[in-house]
């Protein structure tokens, strides 16, 4: 059975019916409770996972984003391609039939909606209402294949809008998805301009988006609270550029913050709600513009996987020929253990992703051969130092240029 | 628990000290796995355990202890294993406020400038609460995951320092127990922020007890064979012996964990 980071009780057998196998093979306890589409219990640990919404991201962080755990995203600089992974995440979840949850104080939910790249399927009939999936045949029914029962389960026509065969997706981003298939999802939105002020502890702006979160999951019923005869989904929150100016804290404007824990009380509580509810958030950080190193560290401590973006757009390494392949670094920085010791992951470190209309990819950064005819050891310092960097607090394994 | 590590640390759930004050400690890494080892090394002890998990839910403890051959739910079931599950109880006092429901012990989350006495009485309270059945199990073990947590929410290194003595006191002398905290450090030893909350607390609770425990990465980067190092120091304040260090590396499994020398990782030799 599999395993949640959370204590809300799962139906078995998800990995059976998610996958369609051509055995004629079926459990004969066959569980009330359905499994969720879009979901997975991990390979690793059989933990409940969904994807980010980008396979080579799913790749590198384990496997997929695990139910209940929290995602931080440190921004590039100019919020680009964190901006675009927020709405991968969204549009994974659009697509697999999950419901969303966009906070913002600086553009409006329905407008990030909007703007959600559009999914590459194989076929699509029709966009049909994401609530019907394809039921597992009843081995007595009229239906039945006598002769080629091997074919059995196999699915007749792929319209069903996930294929659920699949575990993520991919996307083109230079079309948004189509507004049927977005209104088909449902969506909740929390835009601070719209919300007014409470009094607490923290900054007013965390207080509401909290409350406002725990009043979603607590009415839709994620966190066990309703009865069974809801099938169960799993929430995706996606929050953007937490830690900002418009959140009303000043975490980035000052070395020595008025509310320096302002922020860290938030990633607390939606910890603590993250872990009893069927949901997962994505949240993104203008982390260059925090100056307390030790304050980001305690930042991604409370965050369970983290992952940093450095683009190189608008920096020098931009024209740099060593680098002309992608669009910047990414890294790793943290990946939790939860409900195990120790979890199986890609050796290298070294990562840089570029985004192509098709798919953001994240390939192992190498150097690409020397080419040139006259080898000059003096340029070869320049680029050897750039290599160096991106690959914080992991030594300098990305140096694999053979210099003879 | 690691069977490598009582081996160093020279104990076992027959025989160990009492009255110790284990402090693990841990630099950009994550030394959690050694929660875990002492957790069921108390629990096999057949201590009673006070758990203060305060940045994971019980059943994360649970699964990794079900590994390692212990389990938490007869624990405390029996009475033997007193959890506080910091999470769970931290959502009704952050966003509710109100001082009706909830446990008192999260009482810092209300108001971080009150300190840590709500937690300290929350402990007291369930060591001493079950004094005719106290004789059913060892000396009492409180154990914190993790410390340095309360730091982010707002409370001051010297509340944490306050508690840490209290209990130090409590435990260690007065009830011959033993405690186990764990703190997480962000920034390089070296830095000049080094007046950063979680060192100066570091450092206070270093002086406090009598075994640390400090886990850090390998110096020159990320192996997948050698997950870190860990520098064992015994202070033996009481019968005036040495400071005595010990440096091994380990490698966390998924049933365990191994330490080894410096150098003699399986995949090197």
């Amino acid at each position: 059975p599999a395993t949640t980071a959370t204590e809300v009780s799962v139906g078995k057998s998800t990995g059976d019916r998610l996958s369609c196998n051509t055995t004629s093979f079926q459990k004969k306890s066959r569980s009330k409770l359905v499994s969720i589409p879009g979901t997975r219990p991990s390979v690793q640990n059989g933990q409940l996972i969904v994807s980010t919404g980008v396979t080579s991201l799913d790749y590198v962080i384990g496997g997929g984003l695990a139910v209940g755990t929290l995602l931080l995203i440190e921004e590039d600089r100019y919020d680009s391609y964190s901006r675009m992974l927020l709405k991968y995440f969204l549009a994974e979840g659009v697509v697999c039939g999950h419901e969303l949850y966009v906070a913002s104080a600086q553009d409006h939910p329905s407008d990030i909606i909007q703007e959600l790249p559009s999914p590459i399927l194989d076929d699509i009939a029709s966009p049909k209402p994401v609530e019907s999936q394809t039921k597992p045949c009843d081995p007595e029914g009229p239906d039945t294949m006598s002769i080629a029962w091997r074919y059995q389960n196999l699915p007749k026509v792929q319209t069903a809008l996930a294929s659920s065969s699949r575990f993520g997706h991919y996307y083109d981003v230079s079309k948004t998805m189509d507004p049927e298939i977005c209104q088909a999802a449902r969506c909740h939105g929390f835009y601070l301009p719209e919300h007014s002020a409470t009094v607490s502890p923290m900054p007013e702006a965390y207080v509401a988006l909290l409350k406002n979160l725990q009043e979603v999951i607590h009415r839709e019923g994620f966190d066990g609270s309703l009865p069974q005869t809801k099938s169960r989904n799993v929430l995706r929150i996606g929050l953007h550029s937490l830690g900002s100016a418009l959140w009303g804290d000043d975490l980035c404007c000052r070395d020595n913050p008025s509310h320096g824990h302002a922020l860290t009380t938030l990633l607390y509580g939606l910890r603590a709600l993250l872990r009893s509810s069927l949901s997962v958030a994505l949240v993104t950080v203008p982390s260059h513009l925090i100056q307390n190193k030790a304050l980001m560290g305690r930042i991604t401590r409370l965050c369970d996987t983290a992952v940093a973006l450095e683009s190189f757009r608008g920096s020098e390494r931009e024209t740099n020929p060593l680098y002309k392949d992608y669009h910047g670094l990414l890294n790793v920085c943290q990946v939790p253990h939860l409900n195990c010791l120790v979890c199986d992951l890609p050796d290298n470190k070294d990562l840089a992703f570029k985004l192509k209309r098709k798919q953001f990819t994240i390939e192992r950064l190498h150097l690409p051969p020397d080419l040139s005819e006259t080898v000059s050891r003096v340029s070869h310092g320049g680029l050897a130092g750039a290599a160096m960097l991106g690959s914080s607090g992991c030594g300098s394994a990305g140096n694999k240029h053979l210099d003879f | 628990m690691f069977a490598e590590l009582n081996s160093i640390l020279n104990s076992s759930p027959e025989s160990f000290k009492q009255g110790e004050f284990i402090l693990v400690s841990d630099r950009q890494t994550d030394a959690s796995f050694l929660i875990h080892h002492f957790l069921s090394f108390y629990l096999r002890a057949g201590c009673k355990v006070c758990f203060l998990g305060l940045v994971q839910s019980f059943s994360h403890y649970s699964a990794v202890s079900q590994r390692l051959g212990v389990s938490l739910n007869q624990a405390r079931e029996k009475g033997q294993l007193v959890f506080l599950e910091g999470l769970k109880e931290s959502l009704g006092v952050l966003l509710q406020g109100d001082t009706s429901n909830g446990t008192p012990a999260l009482d810092f989350l209300r108001d971080p400038s009150s300190g840590l006495r709500g937690l300290y009485d929350f402990v007291h309270g369930n060591i001493r609460g079950s004094e005719g059945r106290a004789e059913d199990w060892g000396p009492p073990v409180l154990m914190v995951d993790d410390l340095s947590v309360v730091l982010s929410l707002g409370v001051s290194v010297g509340a944490v320092l306050d508690f840490s003595h209290y209990c130090r006191a409590t435990f260690c002398s007065e009830l011959q127990g033993t405690m186990v905290i764990l703190v997480r450090c962000e920034a390089e030893e070296e830095e000049e922020e080094s007046d950063e909350g979680s060192e100066r607390l570091q450092r206070g609770l270093t002086h406090q007890c009598s075994l640390t425990l400090q886990v850090q990465g390998l110096p020159t980067g990320y192996c997948r064979d050698i997950h870190g190092e860990v520098e064992v120091c015994w202070r033996g304040r009481c019968d005036g012996l040495q400071i005595q260090r010990k440096l091994f590396q380990y490698k966390v499994c998924d049933k365990g964990t191994l330490f080894f020398a410096r150098g003699t990782s399986s995949a090197v030799l």
